[in-house]
């Protein structure tokens, strides 16, 4: 019998529907996984394994009772610890929410409860979602499942490398330049950034509010579109959530990309870009132009900017949405005898210094005399970039670029805090024009996965998806799985 | 526009952070490596240009005025680093 | 020296909706300490706020009651400061779009109108409230309730307009009188649901520019807002005769000591670092929005005084008083409303009716007499059942039962005796156990008349109709 822990959401679901297996069983596969490879991938901050035996307990008396089960109940996943979760801490990798345990529940928690997921638990991620390798956990390194010397990017890191590793089936990230698909790159696996407002945002802990989004994490494209099904949707929680009906993704899962107009923006084939990665990139353009594709390189002149405006804007929201944490109601605090020692103490403390160094950036940039010359001007390139991807859309239907110019690196490789940034130079333009875009895997180098990514228009998920699957059925690559434990 | 040793002080009161006098030169220099990359923006033109705050076109996300039930203040303090008789407490209050 | 003075007022109003600005959490004052309070309002961690229509509507309401322009697209910013009482440490509120700008209000001091500028009207939450043991100056820690976190506040900026202490009272009394008229705000000051700080500056002439002003917060009442006003005008003007520099600060009244104090210095910049609030959306307030909310207006202070002047023939200060508290205004319509005599009306509640609301620091809706029956009382009178004196009497009785007068009149046997035979008859016995009161009166000396007929009251315990006994006494002694 197939190990269960390899097997994908939607292969497990047909399982269960045929009394094949139990959701109790499939659980405890998946913990007997994690205890197997856990202490080299290190991807959990905490394990909930009796609520995951209680839900999977729970999808079982329904099966058992002949109810009819949603595509992912009895199926165990991750949450990326910057999700809320009742009764169960919350710490976003940060020494400042080391023991906070948040009274309510995300959005998203909510709602993939409601589809009787599985939680397994928290994933370890950069500090606060500051980072591309989650390097920068207060709490432990979590390590890239294909190769343990090298990272599983960031800031999901510790989602990617979960599925990566078959210690999830699924897992979700969190995305504000990049989180979910660089990581999700990294790992050969496929993360889906939705269009901004397309899934609520409540309980997830702001790093950029204008920028942050959750999706999914998963070993297919099939999976990704059960997840989307599950977590998406307006939320009157969420002012930002945008209102209307979501269609289900699983009707995008066409194996066809005849008279699709895919365009290739060249600047996103930048200097410095491993040639391995652009030639994986270029061969998957030439088989979905086999398969009826239409392709065409186009140009998107505000690219070079993107990463500025990304670094200015990010960090200047971030310097506002941190500081709450203060010592007063909830979180770290240090000894002070005064209320501005002890907050000064406590931010010290407990923000790491990436953290700390992107709250003087975007402080500095919203403070009197900058704002204009910074925020205000980067508000404003954003608008051309924007424009840029609205002006493509008028050509294309769908946009492919590599999703990180170089496949995963050697932990500690990168330590200038500019360098680390250019990680996500194919990634943030994306988010900074709100749009949607998916990570695959789209080939190898150096046993290392490369990631395609592809971006959609506004609410166009459903058309990336299919040219995802497309692309996924036509190759072998979702069948592959990191090399973890085989040895 | 150079950042000073200065400037990264007044900026960390802002942000109520307590950079360590050795580190404040590093900080500094790492700050102006980032926003000397960020000096390119300046070569955009953005005349006319509107400044995008939300990437959406959204307006009017309004609730009803209609009270819910509020958390049990066990909850809203059990997260408190320090509390007293139902209250959050805190050092005493200077100004800064 | 003789200065200029120029203040500009900042009122914060909390506005009266049942839920916070931006979560579902009661605005109950009053309640135990952290208990009106949720993830949002606590601002933990992942929370977004979503806004509270009515707070929209009553921001409207406010804005169209001070003549002011509804801004058709405004949005919402984020100030950032820390305070323990702000537990985001940012305070959603309004920077460069307000919902309203550009407003005036009338108000009349001396007799005199004058038009205050409104500069703009915006939405904000209200912080916590901290507790401090003992004062703030010694105490080793602070308490903080956040019941008060994100209770919904409009912010009414005025221009400097102002020019004395006593126009600014006025300007504060007359925005609490349309803030109570359009129903948006309590405006206790005592509890803090309407709040004033005040800018001062002081120069030479009226054609000078300005000076540097300083900002005067803790004014928790009119009389502090007046009293907070006239020491810190003295107090700037002391330091200018003196060749002194006024520094830009933030002041705060000491109500027992009366005096102002430095809080702390401006300089050091409060750098708020506004900057647009990602997690609300614009608001794009429609000509059709505003219009229906126009038409939900009551009938305003200004406009219900110019009616009682010219529909009762009322003076500018009697209308003023009754006019400057809605209640008041209502009542005295229900009053004139069932056939009482305008004038009497009016001065029976600005005199007895506000002795005894006074007296018993009650509200008129609390009154124990109706509408109905003072103008049933008012009415007595003026038929002549009773007379003003004894209009006194049963008045007392109104209050202390309730009951309606003419049963009180009733009971007490308090009718007016203007049967003049009966009245005949009084008067004769008591001229003739007078005389030499007669003989006085026709001597020439008036005030002999007085003594009979206080005589005669004595007799009919006040309720001989005091025309018709002036008017017998008069026949009989020619």
């Amino acid at each position: 019998m197939v190990d269960l822990f390899k097997l994908t959401a939607h292969e497990l679901h047909e399982r269960l529907v045929n009394k094949d297996v139990s959701a109790v069983e499939i659980t405890k596969a998946l913990f007997n996984r994690i205890d197997a490879v856990e202490q080299d991938v290190r991807c959990y901050i905490t394990q909930t394994r009796e609520l995951a035996l209680a839900q999977a307990q729970a999808t079982d008396e329904k099966i058992q009772r002949g109810d009819e089960i949603s595509p992912l109940a009895g199926i165990p996943g991750a949450i990326k610890d910057n999700m809320c979760t009742k009764g169960i801490k919350t710490t976003c990798a940060s020494k400042m929410l080391e023991h906070f345990v948040p009274p309510y529940d995300a959005t998203v928690v909510e709602r993939l409860a409601d589809a009787n997921a599985v939680f397994l638990g928290k994933t370890n991620m950069d500090e606060f979602a500051m980072g591309s390798s989650t390097e920068n956990s207060a709490f432990m390194q979590t390590r890239n499942p294909w190769n343990l010397e090298t990272v599983p990017g960031g800031s999901s890191g510790g989602s990617a490398a979960a599925v990566a590793a078959s210690t999830a089936i699924w897992s979700l990230g969190s995305d504000t330049g990049g989180s979910i698909r660089q990581p999700a790159s990294f790992c050969g696996t496929v993360g889906l950034k939705p269009t901004y407002g397309r899934v609520s945002r409540f309980g997830l802990v702001a790093f950029a509010s204008s920028l942050d989004q959750i999706g999914p994490i998963t070993k297919d494209v099939t999976d990704c579109a059960l997840v989307m099904n599950a977590i998406s949707g307006h939320d009157l929680k969420d002012s930002t959530s945008i209102p209307g009906n979501v269609p289900d993704f699983t009707k995008s899962l066409v194996n066809d990309v005849k008279g699709l107009k895919i365009g290739l923006p060249r600047e996103y084939f930048v200097a410095g870009m491993n040639p391995e990665v652009e030639k994986a990139v270029r061969n998957a353009v030439a088989q979905l132009e086999k398969m009826g594709a239409q392709c065409l390189e186009i140009s998107m002149p505000h690219t070079e900017y993107a990463l500025t405006t990304y670094y200015i804007i990010a960090p200047a929201e971030a310097s506002s949405n941190l500081a709450r944490y203060d010592g007063v109601g909830f979180g770290h605090r240090a000894q002070g005898e005064d209320i501005v020692s002890m907050y000064k103490k406590t931010r010290s403390e407990g923000f790491g210094p990436e953290v700390q160094r992107r709250i003087v950036l975007g402080t500095y940039a919203l403070s009197s005399g900058y704002y204009d010359a910074y925020y205000l001007k980067a508000l404003k390139v954003r608008t051309l970039i924007k424009q840029d991807f609205d002006k493509a859309f008028e050509k294309v239907d769908v946009l492919l670029t590599p999703t990180s110019p170089t496949p995963a690196f050697k932990a500690g490789d990168i330590s200038d805090p500019l360098s680390m940034y250019l990680q996500d130079v194919c990634t943030l333009p994306i988010n900074l024009a709100g749009v949607p875009a998916l990570s695959m895997p789209c080939g190898y180098v150096d046993g290392l996965p490369i990631g395609l990514q592809i971006i959609g228009k506004p609410l166009g998920e459903e058309t990336i998806l299919r040219v995802a699957y497309t692309f996924e059925q036509n190759n072998d690559y979702y069948k592959c799985l990191a090399p973890l434990g085989e040895v | 526009m150079k950042i000073t040793p200065k400037d990264v002080a007044h900026v960390a009161l802002l942000s109520r952070l307590e950079i360590p006098e050795d580190q404040v030169e590093k900080v500094t220099g790492q700050l102006n490596a980032i926003l000397e990359y960020a000096e390119m923006l300046n070569k955009v033109n953005t005349d006319g240009v509107e400044p995008t705050a939300h990437v959406i076109p959204l307006s009017n996300v309004m609730r009803e005025d209609e009270v819910e039930v509020s958390l049990a203040r066990e909850l809203a303090l059990a997260n408190a680093p320090e509390q007293d008789n139902g209250y959050f407490k805190v050092p005493k209050i200077v100004e800064g | 020296m003789d200065y200029s003075v120029v203040i500009g007022l900042e009122v914060h109003a909390e506005l009266k909706t049942k839920s916070k600005i931006f979560c579902g959490c009661s605005t109950q004052f009053g309640s135990d300490q952290n208990t009106n309070v949720c993830p949002v309002c606590l601002g933990l961690p992942g929370v977004l706020p979503v806004v509270n229509k009515r707070v929209v509507e009553f921001a409207i309401r406010a804005g169209l009651a001070l003549n002011c322009e509804i801004l058709p697209f405004s949005k919402f910013d984020r100030k950032n400061y820390y305070y323990p009482d702000l537990p985001k440490n940012y305070q959603t509120s309004q920077y460069d779009l307000p919902i309203c700008v550009n407003g005036y209000l009338d108000i009349e001091v001396n007799g005199e109108t004058k038009r205050i500028g409104i500069t703009r009207i915006h939405m904000e939450e209200d912080a916590g409230k901290l507790v401090h043991s003992g004062n703030i100056t010694n105490s080793n820690y602070a308490l903080v309730d956040y019941n008060r976190t994100g209770v919904p506040l409009i912010e009414i900026v005025s221009e400097p307009d102002i020019r004395s202490a006593e126009e600014a009272k006025a300007y504060l009394e007359a925005l609490k009188s349309i803030l109570e008229y359009i129903d948006v705000s309590d405006c206790k000051m005592q509890e803090g649901s309407l709040r004033c700080d005040a800018n001062v500056s002081l120069r030479e002439n009226e054609q000078a520019p300005f000076g540097t002003r300083t900002e005067l917060k803790n004014l928790n009442s009119f009389r502090a807002v007046q009293k907070g006003l006239e020491y810190e005008i003295v107090r700037q003007a002391e330091v200018l005769d003196e060749g002194g520099k006024i520094i830009q600060e933030t002041r705060s009244w000491d109500e027992t000591k009366g005096i102002t104090l430095s809080l702390r210095n401006k300089e050091q910049a409060h750098d708020y670092r506004y900057f647009p609030e990602p997690d609300l959306v614009p608001l794009q307030v429609s000509a059709e929005w505003v219009e229906e909310i126009r038409q939900s207006l009551p009938e305003l202070p200004n406009a219900r005084k110019q009616r009682l002047m010219e529909a009762y023939g009322l003076s500018s200060y009697d209308a003023g008083v009754i006019t400057a508290s809605q209640a008041m205004a209502n009542y005295f319509d229900v009053v004139v409303g069932h056939g009482a005599d305008a004038k009497a009306a009016a001065n029976w509640l600005m005199g007895e009716v506000s002795k005894v609301l006074n007296a018993s620091n009650i509200s008129i809706t609390e009154f124990a007499v109706t509408p109905e029956n003072l103008a049933s009382m008012l009415e007595l009178m003026q038929k002549g059942t009773i007379s003003s004196k004894i209009a006194k009497t049963v008045f007392e009785e109104m209050v202390a039962s309730g009951k309606d007068p003419a049963t009180i009149v009733k009971e007490k046997g308090l009718q007016q005796i203007s049967n003049e035979g009966e009245i005949v008859a009084i008067v004769e016995a008591v001229l003739a156990a007078n005389p030499q009161s007669v003989a006085d009166f026709k001597a020439g000396k008036d005030r002999a008349l007085g003594f009979l007929v206080g005589q005669i009251m004595k007799q009919t315990k006040g309720r001989a109709n005091p025309e018709l006994v002036n008017k017998l006494l008069k026949e009989r002694i020619n």
